[in-house]
């Protein structure tokens, strides 16, 4: 990398079929990947899916097993990570504890060797507010402004790529809330290409222009945050990203744009051009917010889907909306998401309600069904006792 | 820009204790007190005032009188100043030498071997091992390999390398190879105990910032662990300025090598010379303070010690 002087703009990142091995496992499996400059990118997915080891294989932190990784068409894969035009915030920050505040700002710029440092960490520092306390030492601050701190130390070089690694988790919620925004616009400010990590999927929502939803090392599904949420590809993004309830039976009958599955006795109805597969075994979804609960049995239209008659199980209230926990014989738990547009809940735990929702608004699901743990992210509760009836059930039966 | 809004997160003023003298303190403190008036400030009042004693009257050996006979310290540093010159000398070459040994020992140890436990802590025990067989046995030890006859001089002299009549005991070289030998353990521990901590997540934030490893080195990896360079140089060069085992003549060293030690046991034991003894460990004494208090300032670490 040049001396003494700065990247022209952001640059696009490349990843080819980089893979990262470790004894026993495998972090990051065959990942190719674009991110077009001046983008911000987030890389979302729970903990241990392989994201901080993708950003750490691009800051050069650690060796692809397989694979290569370009920046602006320069192929870094087996560069150093000081020779990379990438910084990183980390999630731990890192400011080094010897050094105040400005020094650590002005650090990356003396090893380059650009003139004025200290003019240039002043400025930096006043983006993020905080050159006042250029004197102080880092833990004299608070996380948020050692958060700012690590920021500030990061953009100060005009990296051609910076990367975040969930450096948001530390603060509580309304401060992250704050940082997101300012993040947000800083990005758009210094026009550089921003690669997010984080397992708050919020966060990846609001901020970034493009997410991929990554899982056992592999991207589930990359698109922008609206596309991702409204056709999920995979029941692993539908839990990921949101709620879905999902019910997966046999296709019934198709017609030519829309194909209808059935499940106990009801016909569920998704178009073509929403439903990845169109023949056998299919999951479909809907988003609990997209449903409507009625009281009364609601005459059958075309264009709706019809569940019901069923019964409120739970009935929990949330500010802006309530959400209903409907039991349907044959198909099970139902969530529903009603906005509070009137006074509370419209329906008490134990009333019998039938549920319809637009065609247009199912989705269809690309696995094939019977992985449970794909159906749903690891936090859930569900899922968490699902898993661990099947460890006790194979204890038992080792035993 | 919303960062105004963070104005209220700013770290409060960390809150003083309030500060109690109370009784039980002091009392609690009372044992150390009495112990450091016994054991410290007595003798040293009392090696203060041999310090500026005169010959006795009756002019017997060794049998002097109080009075204040400064003149002490003057015949001293005149009679032993080559001595107090070569062992700050050789205290100081030897505790550079064991700098150099042990960082990189230390670093092995604290940050190479840090994901093997097991290893890390069996290389710890072999830099404690020594302890266990007593130090003056292990100079001996070094006296028997390094002796005249001994296998290093005479592989040496196989070799050509040495001149039939050269000797390596008793020379500086032996006496600070000696000094280094006996220290490297007091070094090696400090600077360890601060690599060990060193968080690593530093060292790639340097790389990260565009910095070599050899810069990351000089300018994150070194100041983290100064603490433990710090105290194992104090450690080191302390004790070893004022030794007088490596340098005497029955282990490594002879009548040229003697060190303000040696010359220390030899007015006391010896000539009975106490006046000049105590002047002499009163010199030993400022030298070592002047030298570390300047040190130490020059660290920036004055809570250190």
């Amino acid at each position: 990398m040049a001396r003494g002087q700065f990247d022209e703009a952001g640059a696009d990142l490349e990843l080819q079929g980089v893979t990262k091995r470790f004894p026993g496992f495998t972090a990051v499996d065959d990942l190719t990947l674009t991110i077009p400059a001046g983008s911000f990118f987030a890389l979302l997915g729970p903990s241990g899916c392989g994201k901080t080891t993708t950003l750490r294989l691009v800051a050069g932190l650690e060796d692809a097993t397989e694979g290569r990784i370009l920046i602006g068409g320069k192929d870094v894969t087996s560069t150093k990570p000081h020779q990379r035009p990438v910084n990183t915030v980390f999630q731990s920050y890192a400011l080094f504890p010897h050094m105040t505040v400005l020094e650590n700002v002005e650090f990356g710029l003396k090893r380059r060797g650009i003139s004025d440092a200290g003019q240039k960490a002043h400025e930096a520092l006043r983006l993020v507010e905080l050159d006042h306390l250029a004197g102080r030492k880092p833990q004299q601050l608070s996380g948020g402004q050692q958060q700012r701190v690590a920021l500030a130390r990061a953009i100060v070089n005009r990296p051609a790529l910076l990367l975040l690694d969930e450096p948001l988790g530390a603060l509580d919620l309304k401060l992250r809330r704050q940082m997101q925004l300012e993040l947000k616009s800083i990005q758009g400010e210094v026009g550089l290409t921003f690669l997010h990590v984080t397992h708050d999927q919020e966060e990846a929502m609001t901020m970034a222009d493009t997410v991929a939803v990554m899982n056992k090392g592999r991207i589930e599904q990359l698109g922008a945050p609206e596309e991702l949420y409204e056709l999920p590809h995979t029941a692993f993004v539908a839990n990921f990203l949101g709620q879905s309830n999902l019910f997966t039976g046999p296709v019934a009958g198709t017609t030519a744009d829309s194909i209808s599955v059935e499940l106990a006795g009801h016909k569920i109805v998704v178009p073509k051009s929403r439903a990845k597969r169109h023949t056998g075994e299919v999951t479909v979804g809907i988003r609990p917010e997209k449903l409507r609960l009625h009281t009364e049995a609601p005459t059958p239209v075309p264009e709706d889907n019809l569940l019901g008659p069923g019964r409120i199980a739970d009935v929990s209230f949330s500010g802006v909306s309530t959400q209903y926990l409907v039991d349907i014989p044959g198909v099970g738990s139902i969530v529903v998401f009603a906005q509070n547009s009137t006074f509370g809940p419209v329906a008490a735990e134990g009333a019998e309600v039938w549920l319809t929702w637009h065609i247009e608004h199912g989705f269809g699901l690309l696995d094939e069904p019977g992985e449970e743990s794909k159906f749903a992210s690891d936090t859930d509760t569900q899922t968490l006792a699902v898993q661990r009836r099947k460890r006790l059930e194979s204890e038992l039966e080792a035993g | 820009m919303a960062f105004g809004a963070f104005a209220s997160t700013e770290a409060p003023a960390v809150e003083q204790a309030p500060r109690r003298k109370s009784r039980v303190v002091l009392f609690l403190l009372l044992p150390g007190i009495l112990y450091l008036l016994l054991f410290f400030a007595v003798p040293l009042v009392s090696l203060a005032l041999t310090s500026l004693q005169q010959p006795s009257l009756t002019g017997d050996i060794g049998s002097y009188d109080y009075a204040f006979n400064w003149q002490n310290y003057v015949v001293v540093i005149e009679r032993y100043g080559p001595h107090i010159l070569r062992s700050f000398g050789y205290a100081v070459t030897a505790t550079v030498f064991a700098l150099l040994f042990s960082y990189p020992l230390a670093y092995f140890i604290g940050v190479t071997l840090r994901p093997y436990r097991l290893l890390q802590g069996l290389a710890l025990v072999l830099v404690i091992a020594p302890f266990f067989i007593s130090f003056l046995l292990r100079t001996l030890a070094w006296k028997q390999i390094l002796a005249d006859e001994g296998p290093v001089v005479s592989f040496l002299q196989a070799l050509q390398l040495m001149p039939a009549d050269a000797q390596i005991t008793g020379t500086a070289f032996s006496v600070i190879f000696g000094l280094t030998y006996n220290f490297i353990p007091f070094m090696v521990l400090p600077i360890y105990t601060s690599l060990e901590r060193l968080d690593l997540r530093y060292v790639e934030a340097g790389a990260d910032l565009y910095a070599s490893p050899a810069t990351t080195f000089r300018k994150v990896t070194l100041p983290l662990s100064a603490p433990g360079i710090i105290s194992g140089v104090l450690l080191t060069f302390i004790p070893a300025a004022g030794d007088y085992i490596n340098a005497s003549r029955d282990f490594l060293g002879s009548t040229d090598t003697a060190m303000i030690g040696n010359v220390i046991e030899a007015n006391f034991l010896v000539l009975q010379n106490y006046p000049a003894a105590a002047a002499l460990s009163f010199i030993l004494m400022s030298v070592i303070l002047v030298l570390i208090s300047f040190y130490v300032r020059r660290s920036g670490t004055e809570d250190l010690v």
